[in-house]
């Protein structure tokens, strides 16, 4: 067999994995690479204008894809600049290949140029990492990493790549399968358990479905669609999961926790049975955690089983694949509970506390996202950044299928949002894509625009330009004494995002007045090109309703009286 | 808060050993001692760290490092029927005075007797905590001037026919 180098093997296993697409930036030590990829037509090439943003266009794209994101960048800076990313993806357990290249291995812990401990670094931020020192383990190293990212509850891994293992030469054999001995997921619950819980559904008065983003990816929607039309039980869907079950369906509680709807968290406060699917009980859902679904027995889903009685003790655990399990107990549940009066309450609060907001003649964020959502039909791909865009985004865009939210939950990383929203346009170029952002998140990354311009990479940016950091200016108004200390950023004047588009190639639109938001969507929509609608909102508009951090998630700001 | 003994088994490869010194850290777990080498299988590794924590966290432990794509295998010798044993070296004061009372002290233990000097002597002993923690008692009036510790090690018993 002829040899080829490190280069070429990385490229040739990246196309065995199917990699079509990958993000990056070039640099000294991964030449060896980039000369190669000069001749390479798949996988495509997408060259950011910062690391961080091909990290988040990676993980874009595996969310709205369900695919593993690939980014790659160069050693000491290039690699410390996908940190974020990779703990984003991490945080919300997001497959991803992240390749950084190294100094020379025996260069290695000499202080090199551009040199930085990158596997000691992400560690924590990885579900594993590896140091390829020798061009023989390059190939199965590949094949582990793209198994160990997407599998069982998947993760980013980092490939870290020294520019001598790149240049080496070694007889190209791709491994078939992945055998890691220490490393094999539970896919399957437990058959015992699984009876248990059909018992439980059965015999339950008041029960609520808590879905997390578990569901999602594992493609358990039909699933789940299934048990709520076999027993009628209510579902509350997580910041993760919107979309896993379709936010017009009636049963659809709306997302729970701080700022979730008034009659999602009483639902849960007040069930007897708490069906937690893929979902890990984070503060931002619990609230006070001994004042959680206090009455209810548990049942917790999970492939994860450190994920299992970490905050909450769960009466019946069952590791396994939210899908294969669902399928399973579809079988075991022989009778549908009766739980009529339970609907008939959840249904009075609903009236009593609706989703909510004053829609007058002032340009409103919430009436933009609502007008976003009838003008896209409910059936675009929505990025968020982070914060009061966020939240908005998640409480008025209805989403019916699954794989169209992509938000940064569990880091909560600004700046997430036009980067993902590039790599969700390259995985679904069919869909419209937005980005709902904010007027200081859209700054940490907005130099993507020129990528989308420069690849004809065609996103939509919705600023609900409000002039703060909203978000904290929204706790500093609450909880501080409207004492807005730096949230203040005046993006009225600097800068003026309308030609801050127009400077990188991209249409940009200004809208002060309620009555011109849909013809502005609706323009964006038709343009051929990445467009930035900047929304000049009510700058003092909060999120409600809220639950205060540390309290009970019954005890809302707006909820009900 | 209790203290439990685990027996990890892991890939021996560079970084596992900061694998799991990291993950206690960044998790807030507290490994009182460990010790960690080859086993039969140079693959392998065996690490076996004591731990404090109650029975909530001690799951954690147990669930956060199996999460660990280079951990093998936990094996909890708390419950279990185990034999444990950590070596000791200590070096006591001594003078012309309290020689003989210690020597004699010594004796008894039937300790192992390393270094003498004028000043000091360096003893060796190897057994379990308790065996330890009594000598060390004993040893305390004469003036402990350094102990160094192995931590502890322990296998599963095999007992009977």
């Amino acid at each position: 067999m002829s040899k080829i180098t490190g280069a070429e093997i990385l490229i040739e296993s990246l196309r065995r994995e199917k990699v079509k697409i990958m993000f990056g930036y070039p640099g000294g030590v991964l030449l060896p690479f980039f000369d190669k990829l000069y001749d390479t037509k798949e996988p495509r090439f997408i060259l950011t204008r910062h690391e961080q943003g091909a990290a988040h266009a990676a993980d874009g794209y595996a969310r709205a894809t369900g695919k593993v994101g690939v980014c790659i960048a160069t050693s000491g800076p290039g690699a410390t600049n996908l940190v974020t990313g990779i703990a984003t993806a991490y945080m919300d357990s997001i497959p991803m290949v992240a390749i950084t290249g190294q100094v020379m291995t025996t260069l290695i812990g000499n202080d090199a140029f551009q040199e930085a401990d990158i596997t000691g670094i992400t560690r924590p931020i990885t579900k594993h990492n590896f140091l390829v020192k020798d061009v023989k383990d390059l190939a199965n190293t590949v094949k582990e990493a793209f198994h160990i990212a997407r599998s069982g509850r998947p993760g980013p891994v980092v490939i870290d790549l020294p520019v001598d293992v790149q240049k080496n030469s070694y007889e190209f054999h791709y491994p078939k399968e992945a055998n890691i001995r220490s490393y094999c997921p539970t896919l399957t619950g437990h058959k015992g358990q699984i009876k248990r819980m059909a018992k439980a559904i059965e015999k339950a008065r008041k029960p609520i479905l808590y879905v997390g983003g578990g569901v999602i990816i594992s493609g358990a929607e039909k699933e789940l669609a299934e048990l709520v039309r076999k027993t009628g039980i209510p579902v509350t869907c997580t910041l993760m999961a919107i979309g896993a079950f379709p936010g017009t369906h009636k049963l659809n509680l709306g997302m729970p926790g701080m700022h979730g709807t008034a009659f999602a968290n009483h639902a849960i406060q007040d069930s007897d049975l708490l069906i937690a699917v893929g979902s890990r009980f984070d503060d931002r859902v619990t609230g006070k955690l001994d004042e959680f679904a206090k009455h209810a027995k548990i049942i917790h889903i999970d492939i994860d089983p450190s994920s299992v009685s970490k905050n909450v003790v769960v009466d019946i655990p069952c590791i396994g694949d939210a899908k294969e399990v669902l399928k399973e107990l579809l079988k075991d549940i022989k009778k549908k509970p009766d739980i009529k009066n339970w609907v008939a309450k959840i249904d009075e609060w609903r009236k009593k506390a609706p989703l909510r907001y004053k829609n007058d003649d002032k340009l409103r964020p919430q009436y933009v996202v609502e007008e976003l959502c009838k003008a896209t039909k409910g059936n675009a791909i929505i990025t968020t950044e982070v914060g009061q865009n966020q939240m908005w985004a998640a409480q008025y865009y209805t989403h019916d299928k699954p794989r169209t939210f992509l938000t940064s939950g569990g880091l909560g990383t600004m700046g997430y949002g036009l980067p993902a929203a590039i790599g969700a346009k390259l995985g679904k170029p069919d869909k419209i894509v937005f980005d709902i952002a904010g007027d200081g998140s859209i700054q940490m990354n907005i130099q993507e625009l020129a990528t989308a311009v420069q690849n004809k990479i065609h996103v939509k940016i919705a600023v609900l330009n409000n002039c703060y950091l909203g978000m904290v200016r929204q706790w500093q108004e609450l909880f501080f004494k409207k004492r807005y200390s730096h949230t203040f950023l005046d993006t009225c004047d600097s800068p003026n995002l309308v030609k801050l588009a127009e400077s990188y190639g991209a249409v940009g639109i200004r809208v002060t007045k309620k009555k011109d938001v849909r013809k502005a969507i609706e323009r964006a929509i038709k343009t051929n090109n990445t467009v930035l609608i900047d929304f000049k909102v009510e700058e003092e508009e909060n999120v409600m309703p809220m639950v205060p951090a540390g309290q009970a998630i019954n005890r809302m700001i707006g909820g009900m009286a | 808060m209790a203290k439990f003994i685990l027996a990890v088994l892991v890939e021996n490869k560079f970084g596992v050993l900061a694998r799991i010194s990291g993950l206690f850290s960044a998790r807030g777990f507290n490994i009182s001692s460990l010790a960690v080498a080859e086993t039969e299988d140079p693959s392998v590794s065996r690490i076996t760290m004591v731990v404090s924590a109650d029975e909530k966290i001690l799951e954690q432990i147990k669930k956060q490092l199996n999460k660990l794509i280079d951990v093998i295998k936990i094996i909890d010798l708390t419950q279990k029927d185990c034999i444990d044993r950590e070596i000791v070296l200590i070096r006591i004061k001594m003078d012309s005075k309290t020689q003989d009372r210690l020597m004699q002290v010594l004796d008894n233990l039937s300790a192992e007797v390393l270094a003498k000097s004028k000043n000091s002597v360096t003893i060796q002993e190897v057994g379990d905590q308790k065996k330890i923690n009594a000598m060390l008692e004993l040893l305390k009036p004469f003036g402990i001037l350094e102990i160094v510790r192995t931590g502890r090690i322990a296998i599963q018993a095999e007992k009977g026919e």
